[in-house]
């Protein structure tokens, strides 16, 4: 087998892990939740690049609006309200911490070896221009993916209905 | 035309039982409706009765006892492989019977609504249920009398005794302030429980009888056959079966119809009211022992000179004597009357004992008719009697009937009633001359023939082997009886009628009313007139039931008319007689005091108490039986009862150790381990809910992660 | 397409165990809808890494996007769980005055 090449890809996509696996230790593991927040913006920061990486810009934006521009800020909303709870001297891992990380190192470890030994069957090829296009009428299409795209709306106005239902004062 | 009749003689008892219901069930509280309905019960069965009796009197050559009858078979019991028929007959034994027995009845009827006081305040409250147990009595007697066979019998003859007791006792609230006296409801316990010795013996008798013979049937029984059979085989050595039986069957006669020792229940019986003194114990239910013999007499005389026919004329002759002995020291009305009744009773069954089956039976009837007659005209003197006294102690309030000073029986407290009550008198009189056998009233015929019959034995050796000695010795006892029987008659008449009245309530007696005294009248016709049926010289009752009878191959005796016999037996009554009116009617006594007594001292004292009978019998039988009860009870109690109580006691205790060893440690035990082991599981199994939802997350997480680990290992 | 696929898988599942351990392990509620964020990523980055090394070669229809239609519909899914995620953790801090997960046991037996 021949040595495989070092490209730019390859320093890049080793940049955007780093920043994402570490902004991803950091969530779990500090106390502050606040910066746990901003630690997982990070995280989803270096994921968007990861879907550059691949190709799919579009998805890339999206990761972007969506996850940090809105998901995160709801989550740091949701810290603001409740932080006053938060005492200093607060453990932030409850007590089977411990298990939860030999369980998580011992599902890394049986993934990755599995991952590692199985021939995946790809192949070369170059996406074709015009997928965001081609992703728009997909969505809209009877034949294709119409109905998943009416479905996630409904499931959306739900979300919204029980958010509202559930989080409203009395 | 008779075989119609004949066939419908099962109606004789049924219409007064008819009676006897419709009183129970319906007519109770109406007098007037209940008094009807008994006279019709009664008058339909004498009407029938004597459309029977003069039918078989045409035709009484197939009817002559014993083996010939009209039968009208009833019912058949099946018994195992034997078969028993009930039915009825009609032979002219029977319609001898119910010449008398209806009749009597009918006038014992319609004088006991007057005796009961009907119509006037002193009405009897008990009423109507007087007159449904006399027409029960009727059922009773009209059954035995038309029975083809002894299980019939022996129930209607139960069903007699059961109406003596109820009727002796009919006024069972009456008591008395002397102790000694017996009272009403005593009296009837008495009288059934002493006829219950005989009832059992005769029982026994009868069922020997079934089960040497196989049959009750009184057709089958005495043929001659059975007979011979029953004369031939033994029970023990010495001890032919016919003599054993007729032995037994004898003891119901002598307990039924009060005979010696079975005696002492009839003087007491005169405690219910003389309508039933009347009708049970002087007409009716009396002669049914006679009739019992009469009815049986081919098995006593099957074998000839059996010991049974000796027993029963001695038992016979010698009641008859004893009796008589004992009436002359009495003082109450009824109760000489009573032992009159037993002497002629004696009679009877002495007849019987030497063959002068004929006589005997032409006895019981006229007996029946004038001491039937005899018993009322002693009811209507003593109502007199109580009248007067009611009518001069006009102020005492009279609600019960006791009156402690005053026995209105006594004829100590009569006396001249004979101006007072002349229809009473003058009958009560004509049935005394019946009684003692005075020409030619009816009791000189009967009695007559049975002396003669007696006298004839003597000199010619008895019919049907019995012997000269038993003969004269009848003869002798029945004439000398006869001779006391005028005494205490006369004594009778002369104390109740003759001078003047010894205290105020017979100096105000009045006589009865007319429903009282026509039935004495007639009553007193037929005491005149009926003998004349049976003069030696044309004898209708030999002809009905002698003269064609084959007894056991014999034929019955054919009583000549014997003047010497006759001679004496009147001599006898006269003298008797003539004795009474010696010391009661020439100077009629104004003290309420015997002239005999102090002359025979403690003769009259022994005679007066009933040679103690009494209570040497309760000396010597009862209390020793009540002790043994009393013995039984204890042992009932402590023995039987503590036995079951302790098992009882027993049962308790185990049941409390099972529950202590068994049922609480291992029964509770496992049903309590179960629950234990549950809630143990239960306890382990909560730990896994800690209500922490990452605690979920983690065990699932982790399940995923050895599973992969297991696929990994196996690939 | 020089980063070979099993690089992109790794990454995502390194990502998703982290995750997997944040949800696991933090006591506050909002921690827990982290970790359950990160492992919604690690999934889409597992989508899209298919997508590109597979399906874009091999598809037969002349648009080869299902994978990129599942990773927006993924995403989709996640805005809107986060969303009810976070009305249910006020909902409950209304009520039990707390945010820590272990205090929101009532099914405890």
């Amino acid at each position: 087998m021949s040595i495989p090449q070092v490209t730019v890809s390859h320093v890049v996509f080793v940049i955007l892990s780093a920043i994402a696996l570490i902004g991803a230790l950091g969530v779990v593991t500090t106390r502050n939740l606040f910066r746990a927040a901003l630690f997982l913006v990070l995280s989803f920061i270096g994921v968007a690049g990861f879907y550059i990486l691949l190709e799919a810009e579009f998805l890339a934006m999206v990761q972007i609006l969506v996850y940090v521009g809105a998901i995160a800020i709801l989550i740091i909303f949701a810290i603001m309200l409740s932080q006053r709870l938060m005492a200093p001297g607060y453990k932030a891992s409850n007590e089977q911490w411990l298990w939860a990380l030999v369980a998580a190192v011992a599902l890394f470890a049986a993934l990755a070896f599995i991952l590692l030994n199985v021939g995946w069957p790809t192949a070369e090829a170059s996406v074709p221009q015009g997928t965001v296009a081609e992703l728009g009428k997909a969505l809209v299409d009877p034949d294709q993916y119409l109905l998943v795209f009416e479905v996630a709306s409904v499931l959306l106005l739900a979300a919204l209905v029980g958010a509202v239902v559930i989080a409203r004062e009395r | 035309m008779s075989e119609f009749f004949f066939n419908l003689v099962w109606l004789l008892p049924l219409f007064p039982l008819a009676a006897f219901a419709i009183i129970v069930l319906w007519t109770n509280r109406n007098r007037l409706l209940s008094t009807w309905i008994a006279w019709i019960g009664i008058g339909l069965a004498w009407i029938l009765g004597w459309i029977i009796l003069f039918l078989s009197w045409a035709n009484f050559e197939e009817l002559t006892p014993p083996v010939h009858g009209h039968p009208v078979p009833l019912y058949s019991i099946p018994t195992g492989s034997l078969q028993l028929t009930l039915g009825f007959q009609v032979d002219t034994l029977t319609a001898l019977m119910l010449l008398m027995v209806p009749f009597v009845c009918l006038m014992i009827f319609i004088y006991s609504k007057g005796y009961m006081n009907y119509g006037t305040e002193n009405v009897d409250p008990r009423y109507s249920r007087f007159f449904a147990y006399i027409s029960l009595f009727a059922c009773g007697m009209l059954g035995l009398v038309v029975s083809d066979n002894f299980v019939t019998l022996l129930v209607f003859w139960e069903i007699m005794g059961l109406c003596s007791y109820l009727l002796i006792g009919f006024w069972f609230d009456k008591s008395y302030p002397d102790p000694k006296r017996i009272t009403p409801k005593e009296a009837g316990l008495k009288a059934f429980l002493t006829t219950r010795i005989g009832d059992v013996i005769m029982l026994a008798g009868i069922l020997l009888l079934y089960s040497q013979t196989g049959t009750l049937t009184f057709t089958q029984v005495f043929s001659e056959e059975t007979l011979h059979h029953l004369a031939t085989t033994y029970a023990f050595p010495g001890m032919p079966w016919a003599t054993l039986i007729a032995l037994l069957i004898f003891g119901g006669a002598v307990g039924k119809s009060s005979q010696f020792p079975l005696h002492v229940w009839l003087p007491d019986a005169m405690e219910g009211p003389t309508p039933v003194s009347a009708l049970i114990h002087a007409a009716t239910m009396v002669s049914a022992g006679v009739y019992l013999v009469a009815r049986s007499f081919p098995i006593f005389v099957a074998v000839p000179g059996g010991l049974q026919l000796s027993v029963v004329a001695f038992i016979g002759a010698f009641t008859a004597l004893f009796a008589s002995t004992i009436a002359v020291a009495q003082n109450d009305i009824k109760r000489v009357l009573a032992y009159s009744t037993i002497s002629q009773l004696g009679y009877m069954i002495a007849a019987l004992g030497v063959g002068a089956y004929v006589a005997a039976v032409f006895h019981l009837i006229t007996h029946a008719f004038f001491k039937a007659l005899l018993f009322m005209g002693s009811g209507s003197v003593i109502h007199g009697v109580e009248h007067g006294h009611h009518h001069v102690h006009h102020g005492h309030s009279d609600t019960d009937h006791s009156d402690g000073d005053f026995d209105p029986n006594d004829m100590m407290n009569m006396g001249g009633l004979l101006k007072r009550m002349p229809r009473t008198g003058w009958t009560f009189i004509i049935g005394a001359l019946a009684l003692t056998g005075i020409f030619p009233w009816a009791g000189f015929w009967s009695k007559d023939e049975i002396l003669a019959e007696a006298w004839h034995g003597f000199q010619h050796g008895g019919e049907f082997g019995v012997t000269m000695g038993w003969a004269f010795f009848v003869w002798l006892f029945l004439t000398l009886a006869a001779f006391l029987t005028a005494f205490y008659t006369g004594r009778q008449i002369f104390l109740t009628f003759a001078g003047q009245p010894r205290t105020e309530a017979a100096k105000h007696a009045p006589e009865s009313v007319p429903s009282m005294t026509w039935p004495l009248i007639i009553l007193a016709l037929f005491a005149t007139f009926l003998g004349l049926f049976g003069t030696p010289w044309a004898n209708q009752f030999f002809t009905l039931i002698g003269e064609k009878a084959e007894v056991v191959g014999e034929h019955l005796p054919h009583g000549e008319f014997n003047l010497l016999i006759a001679g004496v037996s009147t001599a006898v009554a006269l003298a008797g007689w003539f004795l009474g009116w010696l010391i009661y009617g020439r100077k009629p006594l104004t003290e309420p005091v015997d002239p005999l007594e102090k002359p025979l001292g403690p003769v009259y004292t022994l005679l007066k108490n009933k040679y103690y009978f009494d209570e040497i019998y309760q000396k010597f039988i009862i209390n020793p039986t009540i002790s043994l009860g009393r013995v039984c009870a204890t042992f009932d109690r402590r023995v039987v009862d503590g036995i079951v109580n302790a098992v009882g006691t027993f049962g308790r205790w185990l049941s409390s150790w099972l529950r202590k060893a068994i049922d609480n440690p291992i029964v509770d035990g496992a049903v309590n381990g179960v629950g234990w082991i549950t809630a143990q599981a239960g306890e382990f199994m909560r730990a896994t809910q800690t209500g922490n939802v990452q605690n979920y997350i983690l065990v699932a997480a982790v399940t995923v992660v050895l599973l992969l680990f297991l696929f990994l290992i196996r690939a | 397409m020089q980063v070979p696929l099993s690089w992109y898988l790794i990454v995502a599942a390194a990502l998703f165990c982290i995750g997997l351990y944040g949800a696991l392990s933090r006591r506050n509620a909002i921690g827990v809808l982290m970790g359950v964020e990160l492992m919604l990523n690690s999934v889409n980055i597992n989508l899209l890494a298919f997508w590109r090394h597979i399906e874009v070669a091999t598809a037969s229809t002349p648009a080869a996007l299902s994978g990129q239609v599942f990773a927006i519909i993924v995403i989709t899914v996640a805005a809107a769980e986060a969303a009810v995620g976070l009305a249910l953790i006020i909902a409950v801090y209304r009520n039990r005055r707390t945010v820590a997960i272990e205090d929101v046991d009532m099914m405890k037996l």
